[in-house]
């Protein structure tokens, strides 16, 4: 403004160089517009989409929590605590696979007490941006469901969008990870973990790695990427199934605190 | 730019300050909503599966 007026006041200014003014200005504004956008932009997906997902599958375990049912209190297991697998919780033979939902629909909830006191994210079925952008974990389609003998794979992201795996990286062998479904509790131990190229599919064969191989295990598999802000490698983590129980026998003790914060009553 | 927008805002001092606020807001909402989900498709946080790529 002061621009053009200085300008006016002169004696008839040369109409190029006016013309030269505007055109600088306006690039420099579109220049500062494009910055802050940019800007924007990297606190919306390293910091919104976090806040946003978390609403979300907050709001996704709650309800399949509800919609579950069963007793939340633990099944009482005579020298559950610090027993080996001998001396351990009863044994409740073969566990009961369950039938793969839609896509999109919710197969349970994971419980990783490494990744916090409260990690409990929905485990929903697919690997569609639609699923790991919103609902949490997803399910490889063509891998089994869980407890089935073979390979439960699950997919999360490690960065944005919730960060469900981003402590991927910290768990320890022996750690727990607990999968809760209609049918009941899994619980899974970490057994190790590696990091491979994304195009390194055969992680998620029955035997991973080993095409062709008839299961004898019960794997859950999760994929996340790697390094923590990168997409240039994959990072696998490999649970064996240790036992389940059934939904009628309560939780496990060990997250009975976080099944009835899960479902509210906590 | 913004400066002729600012001038070319109807009402007095105040209501033009509000609504330019009010377009500035808007602009961010419609960002978010549309821009940087579509943008978002180019940065690699997000590539957490692996073999297939991801089927949109």
């Amino acid at each position: 403004m002061v621009l053009q007026e200085k300008v006016a006041a002169t004696a008839k200014p040369v109409t190029g160089v006016v013309i030269l003014r505007k055109a600088v200005q306006i690039f420099g504004e579109l220049l500062i517009t494009a910055g802050i956008v940019l800007l924007l932009f990297v606190a919306w997906q390293l910091w919104w989409t976090n806040v946003e997902s978390d609403a979300k599958q907050t709001a996704a375990v709650k309800d399949f929590a509800r919609d579950l049912g069963g007793p939340v209190a633990p099944a009482p297991t005579p020298a559950a605590t610090g027993g080996t697998a001998a001396s351990g919780p009863k044994d409740y033979g073969a566990p009961v696979v369950g039938e793969a939902p839609g896509h999109g629909g919710t197969i349970g909830i994971m419980f990783i007490p490494r990744f916090g006191e409260n990690y409990t994210r929905p485990i929903v079925e697919g690997t569609s941006a639609d699923v790991l952008d919103t609902l949490g974990l997803g399910h490889y389609g063509n891998t089994s469901m869980p407890g089935a003998v073979g390979n439960f794979a699950v997919a999360g992201h490690r960065q944005t969008h919730g960060a469900v795996l981003d402590n991927i990286h910290t768990l320890v062998p022996g750690d727990k990870i607990y999968v809760q479904t209609r049918d009941g509790y899994y619980v899974y131990v970490f057994r190790n973990n590696r990091i491979v190229l994304p195009s390194e599919a055969e992680v998620l064969l029955p035997v991973p790695n080993q095409p062709g191989v008839r299961p004898t295990e019960s794997l859950l598999t999760m994929t996340s990427c790697n390094p923590r802000f990168g997409s240039e490698e994959r990072i696998i983590a490999y649970s064996v199934l240790d036992r389940w129980q059934p939904a009628s026998a309560g939780p496990p003790a060990e997250i009975a605190a976080q099944v009835a914060r899960a479902r509210g009553e906590g | 730019m913004y400066g002729w927008i600012f001038r070319h805002l109807p009402g007095p001092l105040w209501l033009r300050v509000l609504t330019s606020v009010l377009l500035a807001a808007g602009a961010v909402f419609l960002m978010v909503e549309f821009l940087f989900p579509w943008m978002s498709q180019f940065t690699q946080f997000t590539d957490s599966t692996i073999g297939a790529p991801r089927n949109p």
